[in-house]
């Protein structure tokens, strides 16, 4: 079993002229099952990020650990596939060739490749867009491009950071539908960063609220509404009695934390 | 048919100008009329109002034409073909006469006689007033006084009218009543004077390399020619005038004589060395003042102006007989007309180095023409052609000895018969000499070829190896901080401050521009591949590693394509830079190329060929422009669009 298990992961950056250290992240406890969806909420600065970043390998924390299915997580794999906020596609290929890059870097098969490609691009819904320039593409496409870029190479653990955060409310809802689809259809463990409330809830079967100063989770959710997201409307979930409950209560939580840094500071 | 045009090219010009006023007055008129249409839906101040307007392209490019034309005298020799060629008679006669001018206040203000009186006066003055008392005895110093008033009362014998010799005072009599005569004859004008058959036969103006031909082709040029002819022998007779004041000739036998003994002395006698160096420089000054007055050439004012008064007529009659022509010089010819010189007559003004723009393009068709043999090419080279090149050169080229040199075994002696056989050492040096024949492909040749080899070389050499080392440095601290002192010691230096040095070591073969314009080209691409290198989003790097990229594979697939605009824009620099540095340096050293082409018209003053090599060179670099923006639009579309 791929869990994703995290112990007392704590990141302390300093600043080399200042010599003053910001403690971004402290002791971070929490098992991730595998085909489990986690979403985390909080307020700007208080440590999502780094701790994505932690956990795909490109930061290494300055104390405790971070294992994937028992192997300690020491630098970037292909088991821990990557959605950024702004698609980071590389511009100058064409859609197939940007999905099939991890393919090509492991110099796959071509014709293997070729199938694989146009099987992803038909679930994301951008058949018939391979040899489309990106840069000809919507920021909801390009957010396709980039789940299939991803999905492809057949990573245990897809790590996203606010990869909705640029869209428009509807394609925002469209994609929305599409990240819940994918779970179901691969039963893949996805940790996903938000900082939108309802986006958390509704793509979160676990949720957890952050606190800053040090980051911390502060609290955390076991939620129905992305099981039932598979099924229903996700507008009908939005106008349901106990979402809009838990939405308020959060948004409060949230509230007093930014009330304290800006009292704080 | 090309040969027809270059010689009739003032008839080709004449059409040209007329299209080009047509074209000039034509866009002005369409100009107005679509701003007319348009005034209503513009504003001043929308950049929207610059777009379209051919028309007024047109006017522009037709309007620097004919400035060209009109002060080249293109327009000149279009319309008044012969014009050039009066003019040169005019100037031969104000040749002829300009010596009897210069002497005369026509011709400098002063007669020459004022000016030798009063130049000589002056020095006298100084001469007595810086007397060296100690350098000399009291007689002697007494004798120098007498000498200086001695030589004052020359000038002055020679200023006196009454003095004026009978011969002198008739010699100049006659001079001047020839010179009337001379101004008699233009005034009497050109009727029934007829241009020679050889001078029919001459080349026309601008086709040959005496510009403008120098025997009078019409009638009014005829006349011109024969008055000129008369008063050269005029001139002649006016050098040879003098003024030998009796009185003079004895003052001058006693000066000499005195002067003699006092040099002697000076030689004689035993003086400290800065009495002695006095002494003879102050007789010495004495002398030389004495010398200038014993030849006769200083008259009474008054006895010249019967001489001035005729050159002046002469002057007159000259205008007169020039007629139509005066007007169309004013307003056809800008500068300062024709000038003969001794063996020919020549351009003055913007025409001197302004040349026509059909003499450019003349020149142009010959210098493109391959036909070495018949006048084509320069120096022995063609402009742009093609030519078989054996690819055993090529490989002569890039095939180096050494690995003859090291490969095992010894090269082969000659046997006791006298023989040799190669052994494989022996062939594989000769393959790397370029001695084995391997067939031919065709290949350019040719001053623009031989430009465009160095700098695409030079590009080609830097971009190899710029670019690879400007993306180390954008990712690697060692490549950065290892290199960077490296490059930016040597490119702040100006290129052609490194040409001496690197043609010094080199020599004139094409290694020494190669590697200097390797060096130019070398720093851009360092610079723009780096900064393309280092301008990669973090987030592309980071998806790359997730989806198992290797650090190698990132480099090539990530961040080269990554910085691949700045490479463009690097490379896009890269040649204009290496274009300009080039022609430096082939004007610096070199056999062969559009530099040297210009330096050697530099050198024999030839304006048309410097103005096409300044032609080519400016179209070549607009050539080079356009391919790399057709090559930036077609390889990274995406710019601008992120
Ligand atoms: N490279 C870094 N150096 C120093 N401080 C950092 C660095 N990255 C993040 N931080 C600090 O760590 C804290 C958490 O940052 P981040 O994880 O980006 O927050 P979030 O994504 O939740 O908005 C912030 O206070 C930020 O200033
Ligand atoms: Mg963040």
């Amino acid at each position: 079993m791929a869990d994703l298990i995290c112990e007392n992961l704590s990141m302390t950056f300093t600043n080399p002229q200042s010599g003053a250290a910001v403690e971004a992240l402290k002791d971070i406890n929490f098992t991730l099952k595998q085909g489990e969806l986690l979403s985390i909420l909080g307020p700007s600065g208080c440590g999502k990020t780094t701790l994505l970043n932690m956990i795909a390998g490109f930061l290494n924390p300055t104390g405790g650990l971070a294992s994937l299915g028992g192997n300690v997580i020491e630098g970037p794999g292909v088991e821990r596939g990557m959605v950024f906020q702004q698609g980071a596609l590389f511009e100058w290929l064409p859609v197939s060739k940007n999905v099939d890059f991890g393919l090509r870097m492991k110099s796959t098969d071509a014709e293997e490749s070729a199938k694989l490609v146009e099987k992803w691009l038909d679930i994301v819904g951008l058949q018939g867009f391979g040899d489309t320039p990106t840069y000809q593409l919507s920021g909801g496409m390009q957010q396709r491009v980039a789940l299939a870029r991803c999905l492809v190479n057949d990573p245990d653990v897809i790590l996203m950071d606010e990869p909705l955060g640029a869209l428009d409310a509807l394609t925002r809802e469209k994609m929305q539908s599409l990240v819940l689809e994918l779970w179901k259809e691969t039963g893949k463990t996805i940790l996903l960063i938000t900082h939108s409330v309802e986006e958390a809830l509704l793509l979160g079967e676990r949720l957890f609220v952050m606190a800053p100063r040090p980051g911390r989770i502060h609290k955390e959710y076991n939620l129905p509404f992305a099981e039932r997201g598979l099924k229903e409307s996700l507008r009908d979930i939005k106008q349901d009695a106990h979402f809009s409950e838990v939405r308020e209560e959060i948004l409060t939580m949230i509230w007093d934390m930014e009330e304290e840094i800006m009292g704080g500071a | 048919m090309l040969e027809w045009l270059s010689d009739n090219r003032a008839y080709v010009a004449a059409v040209v100008i007329i299209m080009l006023v047509a074209m000039f007055i034509g866009s002005i008129v369409i100009g107005r009329k679509q701003t007319a249409l348009t005034a209503k839906d513009e504003v001043f101040g929308d950049p929207e109002r610059t777009k379209g307007g051919w028309y007024w392209a047109v006017c522009g490019v037709s309007t620097l034409l004919l400035i060209w034309f009109y002060f080249s005298w293109g327009v000149g020799r279009a319309y008044f073909p012969q014009a050039a060629n009066e003019m040169c008679q005019v100037a031969k006669l104000e040749e002829v006469i300009s010596p009897i001018k210069a002497a005369l206040p026509l011709g400098s203000r002063y007669y020459k006689s004022t000016l030798l009186v009063g130049r000589n006066d002056v020095q006298l003055t100084t001469l007595r007033n810086d007397f060296p008392a100690n350098a000399f005895s009291a007689a002697e110093q007494a004798e120098l006084k007498d000498l200086i008033v001695q030589i004052r009362s020359l000038i002055a014998n020679s200023s006196n009218p009454t003095l004026l010799n009978q011969k002198t005072k008739d010699e100049l009599v006659n001079l001047s009543g020839q010179i009337r005569a001379l101004g008699d004859e233009l005034r009497a004008g050109s009727r029934g004077l007829t241009p020679t058959a050889e001078a029919l036969a001459q080349p026309k103006w601008g086709i040959s390399l005496t510009e403008i031909p120098l025997l009078p082709t019409t009638s009014k040029g005829v006349l011109f020619d024969n008055v000129s002819a008369k008063a050269q022998d005029l001139t002649s007779f006016f050098r040879k005038v003098r003024n030998h004041v009796p009185v003079n000739e004895r003052i001058i036998a006693d000066v000499r004589e005195r002067i003699k003994v006092l040099k002697a002395t000076n030689e004689a006698g035993s003086f400290d060395e800065k009495t002695d160096v006095a002494r003879k420089a102050y007789v010495k000054g004495v002398e030389r003042i004495f010398r200038r007055l014993d030849d006769g050439n200083i008259f009474p004012a008054a006895s010249l102006d019967g001489l001035n008064a005729a050159i002046a007529d002469l002057d007159a009659a000259k205008d007169e007989a020039r007629g139509s022509l005066r007007f169309v010089e004013a307003v056809f010819f800008p500068g300062q007309g024709v000038v003969k010189s001794r063996t020919q007559c020549t351009e003055q003004g913007s025409a001197r180095w302004l040349p026509k723009p059909t003499d450019v393009v003349a020149t142009f068709i010959q210098l493109a023409n391959p036909d070495l043999e018949n006048g084509g090419g320069y120096k022995g080279t063609t402009l742009l052609w093609w030519k078989w090149l054996p690819i055993a050169d090529v490989v002569g080229f890039f095939f180096p000895d050494w690995v003859a040199d090291v490969w095992p075994g010894e090269y082969a002696r000659h046997s006791a018969d006298g023989t040799i056989t190669p052994n494989f050492k022996d062939k594989l040096l000769s393959f790397a000499q370029g001695e084995v024949y391997l067939g031919s492909i065709p290949m350019f040749e040719g001053h623009i070829w031989d430009s465009l080899f160095r700098v695409l070389v030079a590009l080609g050499l830097g971009i190899l190896l710029g670019v690879p080392l400007g993306l180390f440095m954008g990712v690697s601290k060692f490549f950065k901080s290892f290199f960077d002192p490296l490059i930016e010691l040597y490119r702040p230096v100006p290129p052609l401050a490194w040409a001496p040095l690197i043609l010094t070591i080199f020599g004139i073969t094409d290694d020494g521009k190669i590697f200097l314009l390797f060096m130019v080209a070398f720093a851009i691409m360092v610079i723009s591949a780096r900064t393309g290198a280092s301008g990669t989003q973090l987030t592309k790097i980071r998806a790359s590693h997730s989806l198992g990229a290797t650090d190698r594979q990132i480099m090539w697939n990530v961040i080269m394509p990554n910085a691949m605009p700045e490479i463009l824009t690097g490379i896009r620099i890269a040649i204009g830079v290496c274009w300009g540095t080039l022609v430096a340096a082939e004007i610096l050293a070199g056999t062969t190329g559009i530099g040297f082409i210009e330096n050697i018209a530099r050198t024999v003053s030839n304006y048309e060929l410097i103005w096409v090599t300044i032609l080519i060179m400016g179209i070549l670099g607009l050539i080079f422009d356009l391919i790399m923006r057709w090559v930036i639009d077609r390889t990274i579309p995406w710019r601008g669009k992120g």
